[in-house]
């Protein structure tokens, strides 16, 4: 550094205050506080980084220059799901998370940071009541590791390896939760059948050596699991637990899935308030009973209420800090870190604006749109939908009767600025619909497809006719 | 209810240049060499922090009379409640252990004590229900060794202000004993309780020490209360309860054991709690030998362990005992240089939560076994189990044979 | 009195705001409505019915969920005044949260990551349409690449210890595809390096070994030694460790893991201080992370989302999570980022898509506005801080800074109270609370407490002098109060949110309450809340539906 550098993100960089702190503590210059960074480590030459841009107008109308190259899903007709999810996100929400008390809080204790712990605490207990579960915590990174965990979970509590998967799960959420579990735990898939779980499939794989029977509802596809309340008997019946992985948007209609016998609920908050963010504004939840075989194995932080000194005052607290010290395989412990706290302040903000009224109407707006697509594309000649399983937000077509692919759907609708899905497969591709797509948008998208597998038909008749 | 009870002569060899001050004529000698006694004092420091925080049931204090504890309440401004008197005029190791007893017959929760390991050594006696041999007297009883965050009994805690201290018994200060009463009083008052863990008492006999052949015995255990923190752990899931920890190391520990092999399990508070771990009883100063999860020989001699060894595959299980940081040589002298040469080049189960290390502020590990060719053996760095699937490694010193071996 | 202005008091006469905010649920009303769902067109009504009835009865929910029902701006007050019941690092002197590096995040950022242009990005469109997010997420690499001398960087992870989990993950597959996975099942970490090292390690089926310090302080290099074996997956340090001592050794330590066939795996978290300065490849290391939300200044929002950076060595580079962001340089030279599925040796997805982009933009946008010269300016500033920091700090009688004494430190110190503990019984996180009632506040350690009675402080090159002499000034009165009244600090905080909070419901099965329902579940004879304005209707207390 040079004596002429002054930055405004560095207040001692001020040439006078820098000598008056090298003289106060005795030292000639600040190279004496290097000493032991042998010299044959020392760089001895400047980063190679871009020139900077100190000035902040000129670093704003840099960075904004290079996201201006962007095309959001405000300037194209998205039908993206797939893990991340396009839903409206109130105001109140940004305002809210933008605070500068929330957002620079970090660590402090539940005194200085009472707001921040009432906040979370609230956020535990509006999810509770959305999925019906007495415990939820402090929000980990993502639906990946909440659902790595819960599995994690289930094989401590019972000491056992077998984990039968019994949806079709996201092929990225699958490679996360099986590098996370592979030490401790054998993924096993019992393929589907017609989109949901094959329930005879998995009685005859049962056995008192599973750990946990894994389902995700909705599914990769969208698919509802519709016999959650017959698996969870079966695994119960040999000891193994329910994991159940999940998006919270539907269960102000949807039965949660605890009511039918999930042990373990987990998932990610994405859909609950937090923009795209190309994919990265993501919350992982687990929700289990208030039950301590199950709590002390839970990594997460869990704050809890407390009484103070003055009576009436709310306090609050961590619950069982120890916890993970009960861990039956402590060679399966994980840890606590910096996750994402403040995402789940957002879901929590979320849930109050939309109260149970709210949750309820876009729970039955997402399910009739879904249908309303579903019914659209399937009404294009040579279009099938993938199942007939309830599906909500997302759900599969098949397009390869009008001669198509998935891939070339998605090229050729691109090109009109549309984005169609996503390709499971060559002639799959998945769908996803919300309240920010419209009954105008799903006709717009049908007709696309429809015309699309028009001039398919059309070239393919021509084709044998020549 | 807090309780109190003061050595009125501990502390006073060793300004003296005496090696501890146990003894009518060392003390005698120490009077002459123009030492003070200096437990009371330190015992008034400790009461003031319980007299400066507020609750009435701090305020009145269980003790004995006069120079054993009525006069150190009284100077720190609490009210004394005088339950036991010395029996003579000046006092002996066994007015320490009556004293004990009647505070406890009186509904004390936690004594505090002024003194060293001497008066640890007799207070263990007074708080006993099984024999243990004190200082003056003949055998006395003792708790049984491990047991955990009990909240019944009468727990102890040390205000140190003797000679020797090797007993993990004491709070670091006068008055850090005193904050830690405070809590246990503050505790009580809510209906709560402050988790306490089994301590090692260990003593020299002084006698062989001024001798300078520094041989200690371990004599009980006590359950000693440690503060759980105002505030909670914000960023790290780790064990931050003694007792959790302890019971991580011997799970440890107990994960390590293999079939078809003898283990040799010493004495102390986490032996005994591998003992419980394993599903077995354990003699709470002896060695025991486990063989395929069951006791094999209980309460081993010397000449036991050379027999059992000459059976099978053997390893000596050890804890570090007491605050010197000996793993041999220091009440586990049954452990001999003959039973660690029949044993094989990886002779010894080194188990002991983090913290004890931690405690050692940077001092090694210690083996004396007598012998200098098997301490040479055993010196360098040792892999000490501290949970499952973990441990640390850390330097071994054998001080018999200064400037020999490779510890640093 | 009159003006002029009479002198302030040397500390700080600071109250936390305290709004006794109810918990949400009791300021529920019925009927009311915080935001309306868009209606569900009749044209889609009429093509589906509806579709509630049409639900199997087990799928469709019985009673709905027991949410509040409150009007927009009463969520809204509700929330800001939460909000202002939070010290954060743009309100206190925020250096006593050492190890976290809570340095400046600068405004300019949080505007630029709320554009459209980034919040409505879904990651899956078509590359052509997100070739700015692209390129500043291959650019942050790039950086990161530079700073740390290593190949190639992955943004994904989502926190530090995330990208803890991610080296070891990486560790991990490179011995199982040279076939020495089974073999390896030892990592070696040291007591002072970030315990989310051995946590991960251990979560990811590894023995953990720890390294104490020598007698001088510094990591045991001849304990490490004795350690290493065929059986060392890594070792897994931080340094300069959390008592911000740098190893000297550290390049012997790395040599030493490799001569046995080992990786060494560098935790970055205390990066600050030597920005510029060395680097984790330099010292010979295959793989090291970085915190974004640390030394790369993202906010750390309430605990996360932070950001993660794993960078790693050629050999490395093919474990690397996927997808990755490529660039391609087309004939005419045009330039054209894409997405790229992980290769056949990826650990594979470690996280949703490409990390927190949010958090990869700001940490982008803060080296733009240093470079080369700023960023050595913010390690060196962070130093001279600390040193500061630490000459003022060891002026208050009772206070001292244990290992390597009488040594520089980098840009954190662990410190003790034990003299002033032994002194008067006042513990550290006694002092730490009243401390907060003069509007700053300390973390005291991880667990296992190595320096008895401790806290960390970590001034990072944020705080100007004057801040770090009022920070001083606070704490040095309140060690003064610990002599001479005792009592004010034992029963702090006076001055905050809420009083003295009892711990014992939290920590009984029988009794703690982990959310609302299941507080009304245990305490059901509890009042249903107060009502403003209602006179001495019930208050909300466990103690008082205990009773």
């Amino acid at each position: 550094m040079t004596d002429s550098f002054v930055h405004p993100y560095i207040p001692n960089t001020a040439p006078a205050t820098k000598q008056a702190m090298l003289d106060a503590v005795g030292a000639a210059s600040i190279e004496e506080f290097y000493a032991d960074v042998p010299a044959e480590l020392r760089l001895g030459r400047a980063l190679e980084l871009p020139a900077p841009l100190v000035a902040e107008q000129d670093l704003a109308r840099h960075v904004r220059g290079l996201l201006a190259k962007n095309r959001s899903t405000d300037e194209r007709l998205s039908f993206l799901g797939h893990g991340t999810y396009h839903h409206y996100v109130p105001a109140v929400v940004d305002e809210v998370i933008n605070r500068s008390e929330f957002l620079t809080a970090y660590a402090g204790e539940p005194y200085e940071d009472h707001g921040r712990f009432q906040a979370l605490f609230q956020y535990q207990s509006l999810m509770a009541e959305l999925l019906a579960m007495d415990v939820v915590n402090v929000p980990t990174y993502d639906g990946y590791q909440a659902t790595a965990t819960g599995l994690a979970m289930a094989g401590r509590i019972t000491g056992r390896r077998r984990v039968l998967v019994v949806s079709d799960v996201l092929p990225a959420k699958h490679s996360k939760v099986l590098d996370f579990v592979r030490v401790h735990l054998d993924l096993e898939i019992v393929p589907t059948v017609n989109g949901t779980a094959d329930v005879a499939g998995l009685a005859s794989r049962l056995g008192d050596d599973v750990a946990a029977v894994w389902v995700e509802t909705p599914s990769v596809t969208g698919a509802v699991e519709a016999s959650l309340a017959a698996i969870a008997d079966a695994a119960h019946a040999v000891g193994a637990i329910l994991v159940v992985g999940t998006d919270p948007i539907g269960y102000g209609v949807l039965t949660p899935p605890a009511e039918q016998g999930a042990d373990i609920v987990c998932g990610d908050i994405q859909s609950l308030g937090l923009h795209q963010w190309y994919g990265g504004a993501h919350g992982g939840f687990i929700a289990v009973a208030d039950d301590p075989t199950f709590i002390m194995e839970m990594p997460s932080r869990l704050f809890g209420l407390a009484t103070t000194d003055v009576p009436g005052e709310v306090g609050f607290g961590d619950v069982a800090y120890e916890r993970t010290s009960f861990a039956l395989r402590e060679e399966g412990k994980e840890w606590v870190g910096t996750a994402a706290a403040l995402w789940g302040i957002a879901a929590g903000v979320y849930l109050a604006l939309m109260g149970p009224q709210g949750m309820r109407e876009l729970g039955e707006l997402l399910l009739a749109r879904t249908r309303y697509a579903q019914q659209r594309l399937a009404a294009i000649p040579g279009v099938v939908l993938g199942d007939d399983a309830l599906h909500l937000r997302e759900f599969t077509i098949d397009v390869s009767g009008a001669g198509l692919t998935a891939a070339g759907v998605v090229e050729a609708l691109r090109r009109d600025g549309i984005e169609p899905g996503v390709p499971l497969d060559a002639h799959t591709l998945a769908v996803c619909v919300t309240e920010l797509t419209s009954q105008a948008d799903i006709d717009r998208l049908a007709a696309a497809i429809g015309a699309l597998a028009e001039a398919s038909t059309a070239t393919t008749t021509q084709e044998t006719r020549a | 209810m807090l309780a109190l009870v003061v050595n009125p002569v501990a502390g006073v060899g060793g300004p003296a240049g005496l090696a501890g001050s146990d003894g009518a004529d060392v003390q005698l000698e120490a009077a002459e060499r123009g030492s003070h006694p200096r437990a009371a004092e330190r015992a008034r420091l400790a009461l003031e922090v319980v007299a400066a925080t507020a609750g009435a049931s701090r305020q009145s204090v269980l003790t004995a009379a006069g120079p054993m504890g009525e006069d150190a309440v009284r100077a720190a401004g609490l009210e004394p409640r005088v339950v036991s008197r010395p029996s003579g005029e000046t006092t002996s190791p066994a007015d320490t252990t009556a004293a004990v007893r009647a505070l406890v017959s009186a509904g004390a929760t936690l004594v505090l004590f002024a003194g060293g390991d001497g008066t640890a050594r007799d207070v263990a006696a007074g708080l006993a229900t099984e024999p243990v041999p004190s200082v003056g007297t003949a055998m006395r009883r003792v708790p049984v060794a491990g047991a955990d965050e009990r909240h019944g009994g009468t727990a102890a805690l040390g205000i140190p202000a003797g000679v020797k201290m090797y007993s993990p018994v004491f709070a670091v200060s006068p008055r850090a004993a005193g904050a830690l009463a405070a809590a246990w009083a503050a505790a009580s008052e809510s209906g709560g309780a402050l988790p306490v863990q089994e301590r090692e008492v260990l003593d020299l006999d002084e006698t062989a020490m001024r001798r300078a052949r520094v041989e200690p015995r371990l004599f009980g255990t006590m359950p000693v209360p440690y503060i759980v923190g105002r505030t909670q752990s914000r960023k790290a899931a780790t064990p931050a309860s003694e007792h959790a920890a302890v019971a991580a190391a011997a799970r440890g520990a107990a994960r390590a054991m293999r079939p078809g092999v003898r283990y040799l399990l010493g004495p102390g508070g986490t032996m005994a709690e591998l003992a419980r771990e394993l599903g077995v009883a354990k003699t709470p100063l002896g060695v025991d030998v486990v063989l395929d999860g069951r006791v094999v020989r209980a309460g081993a001699s010397e000449h036991d362990l050379v027999d059992e060894i000459s059976r099978g595959p053997a390893k000596a299980v050890v804890s570090v005992i007491g605050g010197q940081g000996f793993l041999l040589g220091r009440g586990n002298q049954q452990f001999s240089a003959r039973v660690l040469r029949l044993l094989d080049d990886d002779p010894l189960v080194v188990v002991a939560p983090e913290q004890k290390l931690i405690d050692l502020g940077g001092r090694p590990l210690l083996v004396d076994t007598g012998d200098p060719r098997v301490d040479a053996r055993l010196a360098g760095f040792a892999r000490v189990i501290t949970g499952p699937g973990a441990s640390s490694f850390y330097p071994v010193h054998a001080p018999e044979i200064e400037g020999e071996g490779h510890a640093p | 009195m009159s003006l002029p202005l009479a002198p302030k008091p040397a500390v700080r006469r600071f109250h936390q705001a305290s709004w006794d905010e109810p918990v949400i649920f009791e300021l529920s009303t019925p009927g009311e409505r915080g935001v309306l769902v868009t209606p569900i067109e009749p044209g889609v009504r009429d093509a589906v019915g509806d579709v509630v009835a049409q639900l199997p009865a087990g799928l469709r929910r019985a009673a709905p969920p027991a949410l509040p029902e409150m009007g927009q701006q009463r969520v809204l007050k509700h929330y800001l005044r939460l909000s202002q019941e939070n010290l954060g690092a743009d309100f206190n002197v925020d250096i006593g949260q050492g190890t976290c590096t809570m340095k400046y995040s600068p405004k300019i950022n949080d505007q630029l990551i709320g554009v459209p242009q980034l919040t409505a990005m879904h990651p899956l469109q078509d590359p052509a349409d997100a070739q700015g997010v692209l390129e500043i997420t291959w650019n942050l690499e790039r950086m990161l690449a530079e700073i740390s001398g290593m190949a190639e960087v992955s943004l994904h992870t989502q926190g530090g210890s995330a990208a803890i989990w991610a080296n070891i993950a990486m560790i991990r597959a490179y011995h199982e595809a040279n076939g020495e996975g089974a073999e390896r099942r030892e990592v070696i970490t040291t007591i002072f390096s970030h315990p989310s090292n051995a946590a991960a390690a251990k979560a990811a089926g590894y023995e953990i070994i720890t390294i104490h310090p020598d007698a001088e302080g510094y990591p045991d290099l001849a304990a490490l030694k004795a350690a290493l074996s065929p059986r060392t997956a890594a070792i897994m340090v931080t340094n300069p460790e959390d008592t911000g001592i740098y190893n000297p050794a550290i390049k012997q330590w790395v040599d030493a893991a490799h001569e046995v066939g080992a990786l060494a795996s560098y935790d970055q978290a205390n990066a600050n201080g030597i920005l510029g300065i060395t680097r984790a490849r330099d010292a010979g290391f295959d793989v090291c992370h970085f915190n974004l939300h640390k030394t790369f200044s993202t906010p750390h929002a309430c605990g996360g989302p932070g950001a993660g950076a794993n960078a790693v060595s050629e050999a490395l580079a093919p474990f690397l999570p996927g997808p990755r962001v490529v660039r391609d340089v087309a004939a005419d030279g045009s330039v054209c980022f894409d997405v790229q599925e992980a290769g056949p040796l990826s650990i594979g997805a470690v996280a949703p898509f490409h990390g927190v982009v949010p958090n990869i933009v700001r940490a982008y946008s803060w080296i733009m506005a240093l470079g080369a010269e700023g960023l050595l300016a913010a390690a060196e500033i962070a130093v001279l801080n600390n040193n500061y920091l630490l000459k003022r700090v060891l002026e208050i009688p009772g206070a001292s800074a244990p290992y390597a004494e009488g040594r520089r430190r980098i840009e954190q110190v662990r410190y003790s109270w034990q003299e002033l503990f032994e002194d008067t019984g006042i513990s550290s996180e006694e002092i730490g609370i009243r401390l907060s009632d003069f509007g700053m506040h300390y973390w005291t350690s991880h667990h296992p407490y190595v320096v008895p009675q401790p806290f960390t402080l970590e001034p990072t090159e944020s705080y100007s002098m004057a801040e770090i002499d009022e920070y001083v000034g606070a704490l040095a009165e309140v060690a003064r109060e610990a002599r001479e009244t005792p009592e004010v600090v034992r029963t702090a905080p006076h001055n905050q949110t809420v009083h003295h909070t009892h711990h014992d419901d939290l920590d009984d099965p029988e009794r703690w309450a982990i959310t609302w329902r299941a507080y009304r579940r245990k305490y059901p004879s509890t009042g249903s809340g107060r009502r403003f304005g209602e006179g001495a209707s019930a208050a909300v207390g466990l103690a008082e539906s205990a009773a």
